[in-house]
């Protein structure tokens, strides 16, 4: 098989077990559109709901935390490669600018460091520029391995 | 705006957060106890965001930690300006399980311009909270 049907073949996997199976993402409406090594893009369409400003339309800064956290979570996936479970450590999202009501904002985030435990990630959320970005959020991710039968 | 004044005067919490669309969808209400406001996360199961365990979405409890501290600024503040998040940063203590999620949060640096917050969220036990945060808002004018 092709590298990109690979990858294709992974992106429908990982679709159905991280956002069809997973209800506030189901909610919320992301896809997950792209993914690479290390890395992954997802988007978080434009809905009534999210409005965190109800004069301007203005999308809440939560609906992009939800976004970036689970973007975050996909890229520590493509990076590993293999079966682990991880935990969110932190996340830090700055807010650049307000994003533009009626569009959907795109997430791509890049697990650029793994070390045994920790997994360190930076996320661009953003409409159609990547140089024009609405947030940039910066995450670290405890990977847990399966540790069966290992004391330590 | 007229609602943040009544907000203010009566205590009325529930024209807040019902203005937001986004408080909501998610179930975001505000209460209040002895000790100020405190904000409220009503469980329901589209806010699972791990179905495994089940937890909560991690965006989530980043959303009512943000939400919290906003509502806390509003509360306190002097003027009537929708404060901005310039940044937050949330630290996951413990994966949040599938009940009712509470946050507190107090201004830690109240700035001119800029205004400083803490936020903590629990469950069933204060004395374990499930995440925390620390936050910038801009409190003037329109870029920061």
């Amino acid at each position: 098989m092709s590298d990109e049907a690979l990858w294709n073949e992974l992106l429908l996997k990982l679709s159905r077990r991280f956002m069809e199976a997973v209800p506030h993402n189901r909610a919320l409406g992301i896809s997950l559109d792209k993914l690479g090594p290390g890395e992954a893009y997802m988007t978080l369409p434009y809905s009534d709901k999210i409005i965190g400003h109800p004069e301007t339309g203005v999308v809440h800064g939560g609906a992009i935390t939800s976004l970036m956290d689970a973007c975050c979570g996909a890229a520590v996936y493509m990076k590993l490669l293999e079966r682990a479970r991880i935990a969110t450590l932190d996340l830090r999202i700055d807010y650049l600018r307000p994003a533009t009501p009626g569009q959907a904002v795109v997430a791509h985030a890049e697990c650029y460091k793994t070390t045994r435990n920790v997994a360190f990630v930076r996320c661009l959320a953003y409409h159609d520029d990547p140089k024009d970005a609405v947030a940039s959020a910066a995450a670290t991710f405890m990977i847990l391995r399966d540790t069966k039968g290992d004391a330590t | 705006m007229r609602r943040i004044e009544t907000f203010r005067e009566t205590g009325d919490t529930t024209g807040m957060t019902d203005a937001i669309p986004y408080s909501r969808f998610l179930g975001v209400s505000l209460l209040r106890d002895e000790e100020g406001l405190l904000g409220k996360l009503t469980y329901s199961d589209h806010l699972v965001g791990n179905p495994e365990l089940p937890a909560l979405h991690g965006g989530t409890i980043g959303a009512l930690l943000e939400m919290t501290a906003i509502f806390q600024l509003l509360w306190e503040a002097e003027t009537l300006v929708l404060p901005k998040t310039i940044n937050i940063t949330v630290q996951y203590l413990r994966s949040a399980r599938p009940i009712d999620t509470y946050a507190r949060s107090i201004i830690t640096k109240r700035g001119r311009r800029v205004v400083t917050a803490r936020v903590e969220a629990w469950q069933d036990d204060p004395a374990r909270p499930v995440a925390m945060a620390n936050a910038h808002f801009l409190v003037i004018g329109k870029d920061p």
